[in-house]
């Protein structure tokens, strides 16, 4: 496999090649990773609606937005620091970025325990993430009294694109935590090496799905550095 | 390269995972900062911008291995999302249309 892959043609002229060949255009990617890309391609799709409604609604509102840093401030030994938990939601998830692309490297040199190891972290610092959002959405709703139809810091807008948009993302890493918990036993127990099947798919694995899975985390973590920018610093 | 197969894989050092980790604190800390000192205005979307798009950049390219994959791949990704660039560009001009309705409507026209 890794042979034939070497002799085909590559850059533009691979692009050609490969999308005037027979069969499968996505040479030497297993059906799994390449489906784990589309399914992303039309992830991206949707969460970019959501922030380009939320675009849309900012713009035209004739009511004044909220200021977010001071809306996601927190008092810290008595001075408001402003957008901290935000801050430091970004790096925790950043964080477990790094984890996961460590846990696919040792995924691809069958480094059993490693692999694990730096899986469960990486649910560990997913799992913080979430938890601080629960925080942040209590503060909000219980404290300032925000909601999706009104918003007593000026436009009522705010309300509806805060939850829809971060209650999406918050929705995403909690079902990547799951998985994340998922393929940390598999790998514990040496499903990949052993090719035992799947409980729901009856299907031999391999290490590949440690990288399935990297992609939809990493996935994850891109659409906050979108969401930071523009939903929390602009 | 990595490649699923059964075979021996030639894998990256965990130097460069490590280095990408980094860089993207060190962007995320700018981006922070940008907040934090106040910067207004066009330097402060630009910065924001700036650092957003090299944080996503490194992620994709180093994070999801799209750097190694083969042209094909690549290209029917990145070809579809640049395309939202228009879309955003569209609903942009259709929200200043709206703003500009809502304030004659609203304030001028009643």
């Amino acid at each position: 496999m890794n042979g034939a892959i070497n002799k085909l043609p590559k850059g533009w002229d691979g692009l050609t090649s490969d999308f005037s060949s027979d069969q499968k255009a996505f040479k030497g990617m297993s059906w799994g990773k390449a489906m784990m890309w589309i399914f992303l391609l039309s992830d991206t799709f949707i969460f970019s609606c959501l922030l380009i409604s939320y675009l849309t609604g900012r713009a035209s509102t004739t009511a004044p937005w909220p200021d977010a840093s001071i809306v996601f401030g927190l008092e810290m030994f008595g001075t408001s620091v402003p957008l901290l938990l935000i801050a430091i939601m970004t790096f925790v998830l950043i964080s477990s970025s790094g984890t996961m692309a460590i846990a696919v490297k040792y995924g691809y040199e069958k480094n059993r325990k490693l692999c694990a190891i730096f899986l469960l972290l990486t649910a560990l610092c997913g799992a913080a993430f979430v938890s601080m959002q629960a925080f942040e959405w209590t503060k909000l709703i219980l404290v300032e009294g925000l909601r999706p139809w009104a918003n007593p810091m000026g436009a009522v807008q705010f309300g509806s694109f805060f939850f829809m948009i971060t209650g999406f993302h918050g929705t995403h890493v909690t079902v990547g935590v799951i998985f994340l918990l998922i393929m940390a036993r598999k790998t514990w127990r040496g499903d990949f090496d052993t090719g035992r099947r799947g409980y729901f798919t009856t299907m031999k694995s391999d290490y590949v799905a440690i990288e399935i899975m990297g992609l939809y985390w990493h996935f994850v973590d891109l659409v906050w550095v979108f969401i930071f920018a523009f939903f929390y610093l602009w | 390269m990595t490649y699923y197969s059964k075979q021996k894989v030639k894998t990256h050092k965990i130097g460069i995972y490590l280095w990408i980790w980094g860089l993207l604190f060190v962007f995320s800390f700018f981006s922070y900062m940008v907040d934090y000192l106040n910067f207004e205005g066009s330097l402060r979307w630009t910065l924001i911008v700036l650092f957003m798009l090299s944080k996503a950049a490194l992620i994709i390219a180093i994070f999801m291995h799209l750097f190694w994959e083969r042209y094909a791949i690549v290209n029917a990704l990145l070809w579809p999302m640049t395309l939202m660039l228009l879309f955003v560009w569209i609903m942009a001009a259709e929200s200043e249309y709206t703003l500009l309705t809502r304030l004659f409507y609203f304030v001028i026209g009643s």
